[in-house]
């Protein structure tokens, strides 16, 4: 196993929105704008990435029956720390995402991963999946986020993209663009993986 | 008096205008995964019900009596899921002692609910609006109330989708998410309900 495969397979292999269809509600409910889905993909990132070094360390010496409430101990331990440098160095983006920030902890992502990968392979493995995982969701959140920012506000990352003349599909910022953007994308991306495969049937 | 309608205004908010699913995105999840049938999520909303109103008041109390009193309300995200997962299992224990017959319904859908954010969600939006004892117990149950409301629509949805003719590329997830989208829509009509 190469680092590289274990990255490569977090960020497109197994995308956790995309693929593992995981972590649905702070997908939906922050990526009202791109900067709001980048910010939370990083700050998920670090808590998965973490959390899967510390299992995986600690894989042979937590008894199998209180595994669960093990690794939900040290993932909130991460949660609490990312919230607290958050609120204290970008204190804007710790009220935009509110909530789900300690809702990190419940993120089932997080406890699929350790649960899957940190308490079965070595501490170097585990870290870099967290990344890639972590970078998979991020690029993920950023995808939905601009689509709805340009979408719903006309705007990207806070630039204006239009003239005065454009008219912002408000719906795109509120709940149902959440659940139409990420149910529209998804098709598309089956459809893409449809004709892949068929091209791939028909070389062989 | 007032209170009164400010415990109804709550009950109101928390089933319709806030639902928990449509427009707060807490536990979507389980509305995602066991919607398939009307009689499971049925089941699924009667467990989430009972669990929610309960850790509404457990949270309430752990927060104020414990938290407080040391000055360790930083440790509220570690507290509540520790407390949140330690209630989980208790219920299913006696649950499973006191009532076979309800075991049987419920038992699948208990453990699930502990990694289920709607509950943890709960009791954090408990604190953070200085919500008392009653109007926190009334804010879980109505929260509750809309999360079953959701799902039993959403799987009633479902239920006929699976006999029409879908696009091969919809099918499963992306029909899901576009159904509930709509069903979003509709609950946005709720928006003006409240002031």
């Amino acid at each position: 196993m190469k680092v590289k495969d274990v990255l490569i397979n977090g960020i497109i292999k197994e995308n956790p929105t995309f693929r593992l269809v995981l972590g649905m509600c702070p997908t939906l409910a922050v990526t009202t704008a791109a900067i709001n889905g980048v910010a939370m993909g990083l700050a998920v990132t670090f808590v998965l990435a973490a959390s899967n070094l510390v299992i995986s360390l600690l894989r042979n010496f937590i008894p199998d029956k209180v595994r669960i409430p093990a690794f939900v101990v040290v993932i909130a331990a991460f949660v609490t720390i990312v919230g607290m440098l958050m609120e204290a160095f970008v204190p804007n983006l710790y009220d935009a995402l509110g909530l789900f920030i300690p809702l990190i902890v419940v993120n089932c992502i997080i406890l699929a991963r350790a649960e899957s990968f940190a308490s079965k392979y070595n501490p170097f493995y585990s870290f870099f999946d967290g990344i890639g995982m972590g970078l998979g969701f991020t690029a993920a959140l950023t995808i939905l986020g601009i689509i709805r920012e340009i979408l719903g506000a006309g705007t990207i990352f806070g630039a204006s993209l239009f003239a005065q003349s454009f008219e912002p599909a408000i719906i795109m910022i509120l709940p149902p663009g959440a659940f139409i953007t990420l149910g529209l994308l998804l098709a598309l991306l089956n459809k893409l993986d449809q004709k892949w495969q068929q091209k791939q049937a028909k070389q062989v | 008096m007032e209170y009164f309608s400010k415990i109804f205004l709550i009950l109101l908010s928390s089933i319709l205008v806030n639902n928990f699913i449509m427009s707060r995105f807490l536990g979507i999840c389980p509305f995602l995964g066991v919607s398939k049938r009307v009689s499971t999520a049925l089941g699924m909303g009667a467990a989430v019900t009972f669990v929610m109103a309960m850790a509404s008041v457990i949270t309430y109390l752990a927060h104020y009596f414990i938290l407080v009193p040391m000055e360790m309300e930083y440790m509220q995200t570690l507290a509540f899921i520790l407390i949140i997962a330690a209630l989980v299992q208790f219920v299913e224990m006696v649950i499973q002692k006191m009532s076979p017959s309800l075991y049987q319904a419920l038992g699948v859908y208990l453990p699930l609910i502990t990694t289920n954010c709607a509950v943890l969600g709960v009791a954090i939006l408990n604190i953070e609006e200085k919500f008392d004892l009653f109007q926190t117990l009334v804010n879980g149950i109505g929260g509750a109330l809309g999360f079953t409301l959701a799902i039993v629509l959403f799987a009633g949805i479902r239920e006929r989708l699976e006999t029409s003719d879908i696009p091969e590329p919809f099918k499963g997830f992306p029909i899901a998410m576009i159904t509930a989208g709509l069903m979003s829509v509709a609950f946005l009509g709720f928006q003006g309900l409240i002031k």
